[in-house]
């Protein structure tokens, strides 16, 4: 068994990545951490699709006011310069380009940037709620996901299997195993795990991992 | 002029079978339940309407609102973006047993399909969905270099709506989060009837906090202290009440 990140740990090493000042959307489920890792000195706006723009941590259970939401359906709370906005303004930030950053799950993510993150085939009942839109609209489209499936086949590919989200949208994965770059229609890996060699790395990836610079030790505090 | 109504019953009176209706709310914030309660008793009583078209973002949560309308057997087809919930039984059995069509929209597109349905727009081009399955049989354009699908407007005979407050010209405020798809539906329906915190006079609302105007609205109910969808499943409720 293989030592690997926590999906906490995954949300604290993508949060290391967004700039003070950034609007940022983050997806239903791991991703939501992210927000809790903001480092010091920098102050990140958060936008959910249901029409808030810097909203706080959930309150304390009892003091939930069911009017305000995120879009998992989760108690937010209010914060100084927090707005409300209706649904078609909240995707105009979205689809047009104004944020900065999304951080979303993944089922797959392909060596070019596609994305597979809504539907598990026919069987299932498919969502997709606001995910293809955020792929095609933030200017900077993140993922964080588990290296490998439960059952240990490869989550990063040559291509998605699964039901396409987006085309040529990923730029950076934040697996529980590495950081890997999306460029130029491959896998740049850019930091690994120490106790973890390249080759062990690639056995768990389902496309080659490039290497163009020297790949940093991916190092994350316990959480 | 003068938009309220009397009761729910007479606010919900003039949808028919095979209408498309307009549900607000995202989850449970913003949605109307009194008026969805309504039209389940109505349709108990009467047998109508039935064969509904329904768009919501959602397909409802535990056997309340929307899920109660889709148990009670009313909804023939559903337009929205994400029918998973925290308790989506009633949606899933009745998708997986064949008796409600879905339409899966991506959540961005299904409001500015709806904005665009009350703006009198009737196709746009985004570049969301392109590439994928939801894209299918939709005509693409490349504009600057870039491939874009088009999408049609859409548009519906109700909206059932909730507001905060709203006065005798159908002037609303809506109460923090749950504005999301609100104004937007109430532009989009031929006939659009809110239920309301509190009806108001005129000039109650100040006019640069009206965030809906009176001209989208038709019909204007007050239900003073409305449920709260994730209260009432918290509370395990069903609706109608199971009598012993």
């Amino acid at each position: 068994m293989t030592a690997k990140l926590s999906p906490t740990q995954m949300a604290w090493r993508a949060a290391q990545d967004i700039d003070d000042g950034a609007y940022v959307n983050l997806g239903i489920g791991f991703p939501e951490m992210v927000a809790k890792f903001q480092p010091p000195g920098r102050e990140a706006i958060f936008h959910t699709e249901n029409g808030i723009l810097g909203f706080g941590e959930a309150p304390a259970a009892g003091a939930e006011d069911w009017d305000l939401i995120n879009a998992g359906k989760k108690a937010v709370t209010l914060k100084p310069g927090t707005a409300f906005f209706h649904h078609a303004d909240s995707f105009a930030m979205v689809r047009g380009g104004h944020l900065d950053v999304a951080i979303l799950g993944a089922y797959e993510v392909a060596e070019n940037g596609d994305l597979a993150n809504w539907s598990t085939g026919p069987k299932g009942i498919p969502a997709v709620g606001g995910a293809m839109d955020l792929v095609h609209g933030a200017k900077r489209v993140a993922v964080i996901t588990d290296h490998v499936t439960k059952d240990g086949k490869p989550k990063l590919l040559k291509a998605c299997s699964l039901p396409l989200t987006g085309v040529g949208c990923v730029t950076r994965v934040y697996s529980s195993l590495a950081v890997i770059d999306i460029e130029g229609g491959r896998f740049v890996l850019r930091e690994k795990l120490p106790s973890l060699s390249v080759a062990e790395l690639q056995a768990m990836t389902g496309a080659e991992l490039h290497i163009t610079a020297p790949v940093a030790d991916l190092i994350v505090p316990e959480l | 002029m003068d938009k309220t109504l009397p009761d729910l019953a007479t606010a919900v009176a003039g949808i028919s079978d095979g209408m498309t209706v307009m549900i607000g709310g995202f989850g449970g914030s913003g949605a109307p339940i009194e008026l969805i309660h309504a039209l389940i008793d109505r349709f108990i009583a009467t047998g109508h309407p039935r064969e509904l078209t329904v768009v919501n973002n959602n397909a409802g949560n535990g056997h309340v609102g929307l899920a109660a309308l889709i148990e009670a057997g009313m909804v023939r087809k559903l337009i929205c973006s994400f029918p998973r919930s925290a308790d989506p039984v009633v949606f899933t059995e009745a998708y997986l047993a064949g008796k409600i069509e879905l339409e899966l929209v991506p959540q961005g597109t299904l409001a500015e399909r709806i904005r665009a349905g009350g703006a009198g727009i009737p196709a746009f081009y985004t570049p969301t969905s392109y590439g994928t399955d939801l894209a299918k049989g939709k005509p693409v354009e490349v504009f600057d270099g870039r491939p874009y699908v088009q999408e049609r407007w859409l548009k519906a005979d109700f909206a059932l709506v909730k507001a905060h407050l709203g006065d005798r010209l159908g002037n609303l405020t809506y109460r923090m989060a749950a504005r999301n798809f609100n104004p937007l539906m109430c532009m989009a329906a031929a006939r659009t009837i809110v239920q309301v915190s509190k009806i108001v006079d005129p000039g109650e609302i100040d006019p640069e906090s009206v965030i809906t105007p009176g001209i989208f609205v038709q019909g204007v109910v007050q239900v003073e202290n409305p449920a709260q969808e994730e209260i009432l499943n918290r509370a395990k409720a069903v609706y109608p009440e199971v009598s012993a």
